[in-house]
């Protein structure tokens, strides 16, 4: 079982990286200083999460391997927002376990970076300050390399109101790239941009993850969003998984262009579990 | 028509949003696409809105002179505003006033550093911990609606007439706005923006100094702004009760020998300082909330 998630992991990225080279180019090289990260597994073991009398997840299972790039798709009120919040450990669930890699989620964790569906920018930060908030050694040089990454290397010394929608979430996509996380949860990013914006803001994603390997989970009520960036979709209906599908698993449809029959009957099979 | 003649025009209207650039370009005899009582117009209008503010107070100056002159206004009700001046002259001769203004202002000071250090510290302790508030939240609203110059006889009894008077009755009258602005801008600082700096991994003292600290700025400015009337007020209140120097003292000091012109200069001074104060804390908000999209320069009202 293991053996055979590690294999198609590889063939997914190796398709990935061709379909991005044919549809965009070539991606930029990896600096040499900075060896492309692991992305990291999530496993979740029978996890519960109740507010008060509410449950919101009821006993859920899911893994997640590494370097997977998994979209959750369901209602408002239907456990996403949750989930995501018990995988970083802003919240800690009622009972079972959330491990990533192999360290169980007590509380924060460092590898885990969660991208609001608001960028959260502190307005009194620039945007170079904004982009390496955690500080620590060396941040200046992380964050230009973060900035110069998502495409706004000449935008550092701006304050944030002065910054689009889009470029906002740029900008906050930079900051969880500085601490090079091995898992990146998307909590509707691209929600409220417009679409036009929001399509770049898919094959910026779609490139960094390329270039960067991480673990994405990726949370829409955007079924079309769903299907054309993930490997894999999960339905999250009442707090239990209604649907658990693999996007393209004989990798024949160009990411970011996925359409026509096939595309359309997985897009039906969603909308109906949904 | 020279051939430079629609740049020069461009540069003419371009200038005639300086108004002070205008003469200068006026003396070139390029003819302007604009034309020059259009010009003209745009620069009144300039110059009639910089002056508009100060017609009122200069025409009740020039009133109040003529009427002091003309001997309607007797110098033992009102000085004519050339005595106040005179009295100006006299008083930064004799180095009087700038001794007497100083020794205010170094109350004043004292007064707002003690005062805005204690309300600013106990606004951070209750806003961050939940049980510091309840402890002392309620008694220091309790303590905020006594008007502070009701103690002034207690003051008296407990520090005599001495400097300490004073000061304290400073600092307790600016810690509160300070304590307050400062308690409530650091609880309505961005739940999210806190949430965003734990997910990546700021300390607690990093929190406070990079998010919760500059969110509550505004609101502390504002604490401060007010704090400063406060501190003129119960500085004039608590210099004429009993000083020996300052400028409550010079005015008190002039109304036993009836020189209504330096009752007057100590108004102004009061007035000017007050002024001076409210300017200095606008400029650190235009330096410290530069981020902020209402000080921006240029930028519009809300309505």
């Amino acid at each position: 079982m293991e053996i055979f998630a590690a294999t198609d992991a590889d063939v997914a990225a190796a398709v990935r990286a061709t379909d991005i080279r044919a549809t965009f180019g070539a991606p930029q090289p990896p600096e040499a200083a900075d060896p492309r990260p692991q992305g990291e597994r999530i496993s979740l073991r029978g996890v519960v999460k109740s507010f008060g009398a509410r449950p919101v997840l009821r006993r859920l299972d899911l893994d997640v391997p590494a370097g997977q790039f998994l979209a959750v798709v369901g209602r408002s009120g239907g456990g996403k927002t949750t989930l995501m919040r018990l995988i970083c450990g802003l919240d800690a669930a009622t009972s079972g376990e959330v491990r990533i890699g192999e360290t169980p989620v007590t509380g924060l964790m460092p590898q885990a970076r969660l991208l609001f569906q608001d960028a959260r920018l502190a307005p009194w930060q620039r945007v170079l300050g904004n982009v390496g908030i955690a500080r620590g050694p060396g941040w200046r040089e992380k964050a230009h390399a973060a900035l110069r990454d998502v495409g706004l290397a000449d935008r550092g010394r701006e304050w944030p109101f002065v910054l689009s929608g889009g470029q906002r979430q740029r900008v906050a996509l930079a900051r969880a790239l500085v601490s090079r996380p091995g898992v990146l949860l998307l909590d509707e990013p691209f929600g409220a941009l417009d679409a036009l914006t929001r399509v770049e803001m898919h094959r910026l994603t779609e490139r960094i993850w390329t270039e960067h390997g991480f673990t994405v989970v990726l949370i829409t009520h955007d079924v079309a969003e769903a299907v054309s960036l993930a490997d894999r979709v999960v339905v999250l209906r009442q707090g239990e998984i209604a649907l658990d599908v693999q996007v393209d698993p004989a990798g024949e449809l160009p990411r970011g262009r996925r359409s026509g029959a096939a595309a359309a009957a997985l897009h039906e099979r969603i909308l109906a579990a949904v | 028509m020279s051939p430079s003649a629609p740049t020069d025009a461009i540069a003419l209207t371009q200038g005639a949003i300086q108004p002070h650039a205008v003469p200068q370009l006026a003396l070139q005899d390029a003819p302007p696409a604009v034309p020059a009582p259009e010009r003209l117009k745009a620069v009144g209008r300039g110059l009639l809105k910089a002056l508009i503010p100060w017609a009122l107070p200069l025409g009740v100056l020039a009133l109040w002179q003529a009427a002091a002159s003309l001997g309607f206004l007797s110098s033992r009700v009102l000085p004519a505003p050339s005595d106040v001046a005179l009295a100006f002259w006299r008083t930064l001769g004799d180095g009087s006033l700038i001794a007497n203004i100083s020794v205010s202002t170094g109350r004043a000071l004292t007064g707002l550093a003690i005062g805005g250090g204690i309300g600013f510290a106990l606004g951070v302790l209750n806003a961050v911990w939940r049980p510091a508030e309840t402890a002392f939240d309620s008694t220091l609203q309790m303590l905020r609606n006594v008007p502070h110059l009701a103690i002034i006889p207690l003051v008296i009894l407990w520090f005599g007439i001495g400097e300490e008077a004073k000061i304290f009755l400073v600092a307790v009258g600016v810690a509160f706005p300070i304590y307050l602005n400062t308690f409530h801008g650091i609880r309505t600082v961005d739940r999210g923006l806190i949430e965003m700096a734990r997910v990546y991994g700021l300390s607690p003292a990093a929190r406070f100094a990079r998010i919760v600290l500059p969110g509550a700025l505004p609101s502390v400015l504002v604490g401060l702004r007010y704090a400063l009337g406060i501190m003129w007020l119960t500085l004039i209140v608590a210099e004429t009760i009993s000083s020996t120097e300052g400028i409550g003292y010079m005015t008190m000091n002039a109304r036993e020998f009836l020189q209504t012109d330096v009752v007057v200069l100590g108004v102004l001074a009061y007035a000017l300082l007050g002024k001076l104060a409210d300017s200095l804390t606008r400029a650190i908000e235009q330096r410290a909330l530069a981020w902020h999209p209402a000080y921006q320069p240029g930028a519009q009202g809300v309505a």
